[in-house]
């Protein structure tokens, strides 16, 4: 049996064909599972396509930010009020890319891809998933990034999460060896929230340096309570490499990963990237 | 399984046609309605040789599912020039040697487009950011570059 595409108007309905059926894939911009059709990755089941408005909602203005799974990167990009995020959402492709790529998509991109994601990791984002008769349950990102490691999420409507604490508290390096447009190396999130100059509820997220993005964990406990001086970023790259698991791929080894991390980690804390 | 209506404009055109459900607007383009300006390159999103406008946006052609472009108005190379009056980006690209094999042209025509009706007076960076998910392999990037800033002079000098 080829691809099919349904297009249905509402959540409830898409949800219930998701439940119903394991081979159906929600489809965001297209530029993942398009591609896949494309590749004869993907032979057989069906593409679905929900028109429901709450998908594309952005809600941005105020403290705590919401936007809707099928968000475009170049939605993003043209909201003023999003503008810690323009970098992350330049980082996905070119501007035909960034036309069609969602964030429900960029969720589920496999590494090296998931820029987007990274950031979103960093700033404690969490996802609101449908749960049936217009209800929602929202779960952390990382819980969802966990879950999607397994096999099963949902029908993700939207993420949230709160407003960066200043304008330099947010930051996002993505190291690629194609400028202006290529695939990650690897990238760093880092969102630093400072009280009386030492640093309080760290969040350092990596991506392509593992199966999914993943948070720092041990470099967060390093810069909590901290200034960030030149000993604790020191610090911050010996505990750079705990917790990562980088692939192998087309872009860059493993090693050289593990190798070139700590440096663009020390970098993007002292605020020596452009 | 069953073929699906999809009606959109092309290049003006108001045009309908059955496609498969998992086609893609490049193959529909090229197969179904014989505008061959749009190349199949990559598949992937990567080489931009089947950039279209949608609705003004810059797509790729074959990354985009033609059942997701119901209503829209698509525009390609084919549709640029005035019956034999070349479209100021076309002489540009004749006129600063921005085509060698010519396999990426159209696609860089499109993001051309793209980024000029946005935005008439770019800096070489805009254009630089506005190709950058167009892959050429003969010319070295300088002349497509240096071909767009010039028409978007031109334009601007039209307009003065």
């Amino acid at each position: 049996m080829p691809v099919n595409v349904r297009i249905v108007q509402g959540l409830q309905e898409a949800a219930e064909i998701l439940a119903a059926d394991r081979g159906a894939r929600l489809l965001g911009g297209g530029t993942l599972l398009v591609r896949d059709i494309n590749e004869g990755v993907m032979t057989e089941g069906t593409l679905l396509r929900a028109l429901d408005p709450v998908l594309l909602a952005i809600n941005a203005g105020g403290a705590r930010i919401e936007l809707g799974a099928g968000v475009t990167m170049a939605m993003v990009l043209a909201n003023r009020d999003l503008s810690y995020l323009h970098a992350p959402a330049r980082g996905i492709g070119g501007p035909a890319v960034r036309t069609t790529a969602t964030i429900g998509g960029n969720l589920f991109a496999s590494t090296p891809y998931g820029d987007f994601t990274t950031a979103l990791l960093a700033l404690d984002a969490v996802v609101t998933l449908h749960a049936g008769f217009g209800g929602a349950r929202v779960m952390p990102l990382e819980e969802m990034l966990t879950n999607r490691a397994r096999g099963g999420v949902g029908l993700v409507i939207s993420v949230g999460f709160n407003r960066p604490a200043g304008a330099d508290a947010f930051r996002f390096l993505k190291v690629a060896r194609v400028r202006p447009k290529g695939i990650s190396v690897l990238s760093i999130a880092a969102h630093l929230p400072q009280n009386a100059g030492r640093i309080s509820g760290a969040r350092i997220a990596y991506g392509a340096m593992g199966p999914t993005p993943l948070r720092a964990k041990a470099v967060e406990r390093v810069l909590e309570g901290r200034g960030l001086d030149a000993a604790t970023i020191a610090a911050a790259k010996t505990a750079a490499l705990e917790g990562t698991q980088p692939a192998t791929d087309a872009i860059a080894s493993e090693w050289y990963r593990r190798e070139v991390l700590p440096v663009h980690l020390g970098r993007l804390l002292a605020g020596e990237t452009s | 399984m069953a073929r699906m209506p999809v009606q959109f404009r092309l290049n003006g055109s108001d045009r309908a046609v059955f496609v498969e459900p998992a086609e893609t607007l490049l193959g529909t383009i090229r197969r179904g309605l014989g505008d061959f300006a749009p190349k199949f390159g990559c598949g992937q999103g990567t080489c931009g040789v089947c950039t279209v406008l949608v609705d003004g946006e810059p797509r790729l052609g074959c990354l985009t599912l033609s059942v997701t472009c119901e209503g829209r108005s698509i525009e390609t190379a084919s549709g640029l020039a005035d019956g034999p009056t070349l479209h100021p980006l076309q002489a540009a690209f004749m006129e600063h040697f921005a085509a060698q094999c010519g396999f990426c042209t159209p696609g860089m025509l499109m993001a051309a487009k793209a980024l000029l009706d946005r935005n008439p007076d770019p800096t070489r960076v805009e254009v630089v950011e506005a190709i950058a998910g167009n892959v050429c392999r003969c010319t070295g990037y300088e002349p497509i570059i240096n071909a767009i800033l010039a028409a978007a002079q031109q334009r601007g000098a039209r307009r003065a």
